[in-house]
């Protein structure tokens, strides 16, 4: 080779390939990587690079020849997940795996597969103050209607994504880009949605949602008027009259019972919008996206002029977000006109006060789906019967080893909080539909009873042999072991 | 440090696991097992020197071919030079875009040259060569995108069909391509001709100059790519459905041209979610775009 290449590709020699490799890049076999200028094997599996990163404590995947020594795991602290089960390629074996093992002296039986869920969708908790968008308007991703706005609940807009009717629903456009969304949420990877007549939003389970190209730091800590309840004590005496902004409350300290019990003076303070009881008004402004969730970005334009009779010049003002994010203060001239001045010391903690209180803001992903008819039959040949047992307490669901939720009522409906589970656990297949992994844990003999496929158990020790295609990973610390043998209840 | 190759039975006992540099080999033979104990010796025989073969030739193999190259010496390198040259009149191509079908062949032919066997398959990397002898079949399921991996369909091949290699080409693969398809997988007589028709379907798969796919020269990636500096696909960002069936229609005139030609049997093309098959209307589909069996909740 006569090229000259730049100072930082080096050759890997592992080979007689003999190839160059340029930093930051893998060689033909993506085994070995120029990572700062210097060779390193790397492992390909995206999932072990993942959890190392993450520091979750890993058992080494073990390359040795010949059989398993049992000593690394031992066969009942390992439980088998139905990530991969029913999708390995390009040896490709069917689902399900019914494994067995003996848990503290009693033959327990999980079922392992992965189910092909066309009934599912996300639940997704946006904690925001701001305004998302109207409730029942739809939720897009690319354009296309991937779901919409349901309740407002404490703190957070919940939005519904998914279902059978956007992803088979609809055209095959709406299928497929809900099908890759739901996908994206559930593995824990950046989705952007847009709401009709709402917000644009950012969102990945267990990190702070974007709004509007915002990021969402704190959930506030209560309503205005909570606000008000909680902190007049610490406003006492330092300040003459505070307002908290908020979509919902907004809280007035010198009309509330709480400045009233105090004997906080009266400023004759007006605001814009309804009044509720004294102190507490609604629709102060339009929802939105600037203070406490309304569309103010000035909050004086929620104010009416300040009357001679009840105001004085120098009256100090607080205005205030739920959040303590936004916040201004005021003293009043002679002609009794807010002019803006810096925040007294005094006040300053009382405003970093309501900031702490409030907790981070999250996007949570709840996965929603329903094991149908044909995803029992892979467990038993009495489907009902199943359905039955789940009922009844005596199996166990858990989703990649994540405790599931199931919901009363009938068929096997269940939720689960995506991050709970292990990295990448979500595939799909183009119909379009999502595939998730689905575990059933149950004692032998209550699996035989049910007309469980008992000729296909097989024992633990026999699966984990086959280990060129697995990952061991660590239970995550707040999931409760799936193995337990006396099924209680299904955590929630 | 030269890492040594790796020859070694995989635990289910069944399958042998061939591997060395960027090869790796996974292997089933079907026989009695005497027959089947001597094609995977034959097997790891013929392994031992098949890198060290094609390394010796490697800038030859690494060039383009053109009406009076010169033929390389090797017989592993005369398969990858042999699938290409039909290629070479109507576009840029070089030996490397059949290596992994052609090594697969190679070993494949070293087992059954030295064992009767009922059925064997070597698969790399997703390239197979097969062997089917009577009344034996081969079942495959299609993965569109490696970082996602789910079967989008499956295949199976019966020994009556005239089908003995499949090879899938794309961007989001480990070689580097000229188009944007997310998978192209043929069905040809042989495993090193489905690579080279896969690769070359896969790069007529294109929309040129579209904003969505970000591209750069093969050498700033890999400085001794055999690309040089034609720009690969690095990127495609989400396509409005009238260019995806634009580069669709793109790549199966050309996958049905070269199955007038006799160069392939079949083709499934995918783009962003969509599929598009191209295969002969007389024979019996046996490529069906399904669910493989994962259970349906």
């Amino acid at each position: 080779m006569t090229d000259i290449f730049p100072p930082d590709t080096i050759r890997c020699d592992a080979c007689p390939v003999l190839c160059y490799i340029k930093r930051g890049h893998a060689g033909a076999c993506d085994r070995y990587a120029n990572i700062e200028g210097q060779l390193v094997r790397v492992d390909p599996h995206i999932l072990l690079d993942r959890a190392k990163s993450q520091g979750t404590p890993l058992v080494p995947f073990l390359e040795r020849e010949g059989d398993w020594d049992g000593k690394i795991m031992k066969g009942q602290e390992t439980f088998v997940t139905a990530i991969g089960a029913g999708t390995t390629y390009p040896d490709y074996k069917p689902a399900p795996f019914i494994v067995s093992s003996e848990v503290e002296g009693v033959d327990m039986v999980t079922v392992v597969t992965e189910g092909i869920f066309s009934y599912c969708g996300v639940k997704l908790k946006i904690d925001t103050d701001r305004h998302l968008g109207p409730e029942r308007n739809l939720v897009r991703a690319h354009g296309e209607p991937v779901g919409h706005v349901t309740t407002a609940e404490y703190g957070s807009q919940m939005l519904s994504l998914g279902g059978v009717h956007h992803l088979t629903g609809g055209t095959k456009s709406e299928g497929r880009v809900t099908c890759e969304t739901l996908l994206d949420l559930c593995n824990g990877k950046e989705v952007e949605l847009t709401i009709d007549e709402g917000a644009s939003v950012r969102v990945a389970a267990g990190q702070p949602p974007v709004v509007n190209g915002q990021r969402e730091e704190r959930m506030r800590v209560g309503c205005g008027s909570a606000t008000i309840g909680m902190f007049a004590k610490q406003w006492f005496g330092k300040v003459d009259d505070v307002v908290v902004v908020d979509d919902h409350i907004t809280g007035v300290l010198s009309e509330h019972q709480a400045g009233k019990l105090l004997g906080v003076r009266e400023t004759g303070i007006a605001i814009q919008g309804r009044r509720s009881t004294p102190g507490r008004y609604f629709q102060v402004a339009e929802p939105g996206t600037g203070w406490g969730g309304t569309n103010i970005s000035d909050p004086l334009t929620i104010l009416k002029p300040f009357k001679a009779k009840f105001a004085w010049p120098n009256l100090r003002l607080l205005m205030v977000s739920t959040t303590g994010e936004q916040y201004a203060y005021y003293e009043l001239d002679e002609a009794l006109r807010p002019v803006e001045k810096e925040l007294p010391e005094a006040l300053k903690e009382s405003v970093a006060r309501i900031r702490e209180n409030c907790e981070p803001a999250l996007a949570s992903v709840i996965f929603m789906g329903g094991a149908g008819g044909s995803l029992r039959a892979g467990v038993t040949e009495n489907p009902v019967k199943l359905t039955d047992s789940v009922k009844r307490r005596l199996t166990r669901v858990t989703c990649g080893g994540a405790p599931a939720y199931i919901w009363p009522g009938g068929g096997i409906t269940f939720m689960v909080d995506v991050t709970r589970m292990p990295e990448n656990a979500f595939g799909y297949v183009p119909t379009p539909a999502l595939v998730a992994p689905i575990e059933f844990t149950l004692k032998k003999s209550d699996y035989a009873l049910l007309g469980g496929h008992v000729d296909y158990v097989r024992p633990l020790a026999d699966v984990l042999k086959e280990k060129e295609r697995q990952r061991q990973l660590t239970s995550l610390p707040q999931n409760p072991w799936p193995l337990k043998p006396h099924v209680e209840s299904s955590e929630s | 440090m030269r890492e040594p190759a790796l020859i070694r039975m995989l635990p289910d006992g069944r399958r042998l696991h061939l591997h060395d540099g960027p090869i790796d080999l996974i292997i089933e033979a079907n026989g009695s097992k005497q027959e089947v104990a001597i094609a995977y010796e034959a097997a790891a025989h013929r392994f031992a020197t098949i890198l060290d073969e094609l390394c010796a030739e490697l800038p030859l193999l690494r060039g383009s071919v053109q009406k009076n190259s010169a033929q390389p010496q090797g017989v592993t390198a005369h398969r990858m030079f042999a699938a290409v040259e039909p290629f070479s009149e109507h576009c840029f191509i070089t030996p490397m875009a059949a290596v992994a079908g052609s090594v697969a062949e190679e070993i494949l032919a070293a087992m059954t040259g030295a064992a009767a066997l009922d059925r064997a398959y070597v698969n790399n990397g997703g390239d197979i060569a097969l062997h089917l002898a009577a009344s034996q079949h081969y079942a495959a399921g299609m993965v569109e995108r490696p970082d996602r991996p789910s079967l989008f369909g499956s295949l199976k091949i019966s020994t009556a069909d005239p089908v003995r290699g499949i090879a899938t080409s794309g961007w989001r693969g480990r070689s580097f391509s000229l188009g944007i398809a997310d998978a192209v997988t043929v069905l040809a007589d042989r495993a090193s001709a489905a690579d080279a028709a896969a690769t070359v379907i896969a790069n007529a798969v294109n929309l040129p100059n579209h904003p969505a796919v970000a591209r750069v020269p093969a050498r700033d990636i890999s400085p001794d790519s055999d690309l040089l500096d034609l720009l690969v696909t690095r990127e495609v960002g989400p396509l409005p459905l009238p260019d995806i069936k634009t580069a669709l229609d793109a790549g199966v005139r050309v996958a049905e041209t070269l199955r007038n030609r006799g160069l392939i049997h079949s083709a499934a093309l995918c783009l962003q979610s969509h599929t598009r098959i191209v295969s002969p209307s007389s024979t019996p589909f046996f490529m069906e775009i399904s669910q493989g069996s994962l259970l349906h909740a």
